[in-house]
């Protein structure tokens, strides 16, 4: 059974559509890669699906229930986590402290979301920093503190929004690891990603989005090889 | 028939109060849409206007309406100073809560209002021009005249100027450079920076320009209200609904939430009791904030684009 | 040695009274504690939980008025309206915030402060349960010396300070602070923010309501322009955090201090009356643009300044 559905979903602002009738699924455990240029309604998406924007028609289905136009508290306890584009640790926390707050979603008291805190954050391997303010952390170890705190909060499907942006070749190693090793552990992972190289080497399979629609869908060889990607791409250009 | 005449004439001061509302509103919801901040000083820098016209009127006789063309420039001047040497290092400095810069204007309406309280006294002060006795009624130009109704001539006065201050601002911001910078950055300040206008000039320019505006609003008050230094705390609270009501930063919104305003508020104390005005204009802002949270501008707005 | 200071200070503030210490030096010992609570109550909803509140006079004159009301129209014991005014400033908290929790930064800030308003206009217009602007005054004190009233205050005060801290190390102060830092971030984190918010606004209300009820039982008289006071209540509240130190948990005390010291010394010098709001503008302008986190929290720079820090070499 897939884990998440999107069928038929479509967002307006006023009367512009930012994604309109897109529908596909995510299968269990898989790394799910979604691409498209600039403004072609990705982050749009994962705003409709994890609760901040309620979808203007269609359905979204999580583990067989619908949670369209639920709140995201309630669609993250129902087991979706997500990042953010652009970062935002707590920043007067320490690495500890951002990843604690988070891990008390599941936690019975604190001493159990210690443990996840923890546990956490020696597998996005932050440990050694977890005494540092996340606002003195570099970019690389705060863009892996996000998905250190969606982690936290034991998720069966995380969506990630461009965690490889303006990393350095020895941080994206870093972090195409972390994503390996989250799929590994059982968790299914959406990602929206500009580096190409990244997103063809890491996914099962390729959603893409242009103009708000899905113009196509397939693992990354067929991608790679689709007619109306390459011009969607060339015609940016 | 009295019944009516009652409400006409309630809906009448309404309006003439709206549209000095309006003025005040205009001034808060430039600096909104320049600054994004609250500018909580806002009436404490009307009653600094205030004052001018009114020392003016006293010592050198000078008409409180002709006072607008000295008060203005001066208020600009301060508004200039306060932005460039007060907050522009607030927006620079990092703190927990990011409304520090609402708290900063709060402590600049504080020294306003407690400096004239030192220099002036707590006494009520107007300026008595003579031709404030005038009045015009209905029946004197229709004598069969089924319901009276009546206008001060100050007020009316009072209420053209607000409407030829609102026409020049228009104007101005619609026809010249500076204006149109101050509706570009205003719109999106950093598509602004990127097309090279100096933001930080446009920013100190827009908070002299609101000042002005509403020290003309105070000079166009004074005639028709007493003034005491603490009189600017409740016209801030005005200045904001207005500008809740109208929708930030817009310019129609504030004239037709200050209308609102001041018809709502003669109705409130004609009919349920003056002292409770005050809290009509809350309601009237509590209700903008939760039902409308665009305001005017909002509904304006989706009626042309809208699907 | 730091882990004590907590203790020692109480022990000091147990023994102030048996001192001899003038009435009106136990008078600025009481105002001093009944601040720093307001402070506490503020801090954990401003300071913590980032939701800043203009509008504390309304939880600190409504529970001034539990207590006030009770006396004059039930005759009964205006102390019942202590504990009373947990109740009372609690539902009125909840309603409040079912409005004003829906907006967020400067809009919060300044809906709070109408609600604030409109409970003064109110109470000065609702004659025949407020006694409108006459206010509403005790034919007699309870004790004529301040021991009990300080030992009251303080007894409060103390409960507040150990509230804070459990509160703000459990996770309740972790989801506060989340919220404060990034509402989306929050929710999208599985943090209710709209349930925390009014738990962090309910437990605020509740606290300064205490404050207020005491402060009915402590002065004996009160009127809608005391106790809802926008300048004299909501914005020293703000005032007595922001100089001490926001989110810390000492800056409410500290906060307090200096401005129940600073407005007894304006006061005692009479040329200066005027002058005082002027004096508190200034201090506020100073502490924004040169502290913007307090005495408390910005010590480093303070001890920097004065070259007492180990950063100079």
């Amino acid at each position: 059974m897939s884990l998440l559905q999107v069928k038929d979903v479509s967002k307006f602002f006023g009367g512009l559509a930012a994604v309109s009738g897109v529908s596909f699924e995510v299968q269990e455990n898989e790394i799910l890669g979604i691409i498209g240029p600039n403004g072609a309604g990705k982050t749009t998406l994962f705003n409709v699906i994890n609760g901040f924007y309620k979808p203007s028609k269609g359905d979204i289905i999580l583990n067989g229930k619908s949670i369209a136009g639920r709140k995201p508290h309630e669609i993250c306890k129902a087991g979706m986590a997500r990042t953010f584009q652009i970062v935002r640790p707590l920043r007067r926390l320490s690495v500890f402290d951002n990843v604690l707050a988070s891990a008390f979603l599941r936690a019975k008291n604190k001493a159990d979301a210690e443990n996840i805190a923890v546990e956490v954050l020696k597998f996005t391997d932050l440990y050694e920093d977890r005494e540092t303010l996340s606002k003195g952390l570099p970019l690389g170890k705060r863009k892996r503190l996000e998905i250190a705190r969606a982690l936290a909060t034991r998720p069966k499907l995380l969506l990630l929004d461009e965690s490889f942006a303006g990393l350095n070749p020895a941080e994206l190693d870093k972090s195409i690891e972390i994503i390996r090793n989250i799929k590994k552990s059982g968790i299914t992972v959406m990602i929206i990603e500009h580096h190409m190289k990244v997103i063809m080497s890491i996914s099962d399979r390729i959603v893409v989005l242009t103009y708000g629609q899905k113009i196509a869908e397939g693992t990354p060889d067929e991608i790679r090889h689709n007619q109306q990607v390459i011009e969607a791409y060339l015609g940016e250009a | 028939m009295v019944q009516l005449e009652v409400f006409l004439q309630t809906l009448v001061s309404g309006l003439l109060l709206g549209g000095l509302y309006a003025l005040i509103g205009l001034g808060m919801t430039l600096i909104m849409g320049v600054m994004k901040i609250i500018n909580l000083a806002h009436g404490e820098l009307m009653m600094v206007a205030m004052y001018i016209a009114y020392w003016l009127f006293t010592l050198l006789g000078v008409d409180p309406y002709v006072a607008v063309f000295i008060a203005s420039p001066a208020l600009f001047i301060l508004g200039v100073l306060i932005q460039k040497y007060l907050i522009t290092p607030v927006i620079k400095v990092e703190s927990i809560l990011p409304e520090n810069q609402v708290i900063l204007t709060v402590g600049i309406g504080m020294v306003l209002a407690s400096l004239a309280t030192v220099f002036f006294k707590s006494d009520y002060r107007s300026t008595p021009v003579d031709y404030a006795s005038v009045t015009w009624y209905l029946s004197d130009f229709w004598q069969n005249s089924p319901i009276e109704l009546s206008i001060s001539l100050l007020w009316a006065v009072s209420f053209v100027f607000s409407i030829l201050i609102t026409l020049a601002l228009w104007f101005f911001l619609s026809r010249t450079d500076i204006g149109k910078q101050i509706r570009a950055t205003s719109q999106d300040s950093d598509a602004a920076i990127l097309m090279g206008i100096n933001v930080n000039r446009v920013r100190a320019f827009s908070f002299g320009l609101g000042s002005a505006i509403v020290a003309a609003a105070g000079c166009l008050f004074i005639p028709l209200y007493y003034l005491y230094p603490a009189l600017g705390g409740q016209f801030t609270l005005i200045a904001f609904v207005i500008t809740i009501l109208g929708g930030l930063g817009s310019n129609i919104g504030a004239i037709i939430g200050g209308l609102i305003l001041g018809v709502f508020e003669s109705m409130t104390s004609t009919y349920i009791g003056m002292g409770w005005a005050p809290v009509g204009r809350f309601a009237i802002f509590i209700a903008a904030l939760v039902f409308l949270p665009g305001g005017i501008a909002s509904l304006l707005k989706s009626r042309r684009l809208g699907k | 040695m730091k882990k004590f200071y907590p203790l020692i200070t109480l022990a000091v503030l147990l023994v102030l009274p048996l001192l001899g210490f003038s009435t009106y030096v136990m008078h600025i010992f009481i105002l001093l504690l009944m601040w720093a609570t307001i402070g506490m109550s503020w801090n954990l909803l401003s300071g913590y939980c980032g939701q800043v509140s203009f509008g504390h006079a309304a939880f600190f004159g409504i529970g001034a008025y539990t207590a006030g009301i009770l006396y004059s129209k039930a005759g009964a014991s205006p102390w019942l309206g202590l504990p009373l005014s947990v109740f009372v400033v609690g539902v009125f908290a909840f309603i409040i915030g079912l409005i004003v929790l829906r907006l967020r930064g400067p809009f919060f800030a300044l809906a709070t402060l109408a609600s604030g308003e409109v409970f003064r206009v109110s109470a000065e217009n609702m004659d025949w349960l407020t006694n409108g602007t006459l206010g509403i005054m005790l034919q007699k004190r309870l004790w004529v010396s301040k021991e009990p009233y300080y030992y009251i205050i303080l007894a409060i005060a103390v409960a507040t300070f150990l509230l804070m801290k459990y509160l703000i190390s459990s996770k309740l102060g972790y989801f506060f602070v989340a919220i404060r830092e990034d509402q989306d971030a929050a929710d999208s984190l599985g943090i209710n923010t709209t349930l925390y918010k009014t738990i962090a606004l309910v437990v605020s209300g509740m606290i300064t309501g205490v404050a207020g009820a005491f402060y009915m039982n402590y002065m004996g008289y009160i009127d809608p322009h005391i106790v809802f006071a926008l300048h004299d209540v909501s914005i020293i509240t703000i005032m007595i955090v922001m100089v001490g130190g926001v989110a810390t948990q000492w800056g409410p005390f500290v906060g307090a201090v200096i401005m129940v010291m600073l407005q007894e010394a304006v006061r005692s010098i009479g040329s200066l009356g005027a002058l005082h709001q002027a004096i508190f503008g200034l201090l506020l302008i100073f502490i924004i643009i040169f502290l913007p986190n307090g005495i408390v929290g910005d010590f480093g720079k303070i001890k920097r300044f004065f070259g007492l820090g180990r950063v100079r070499a």
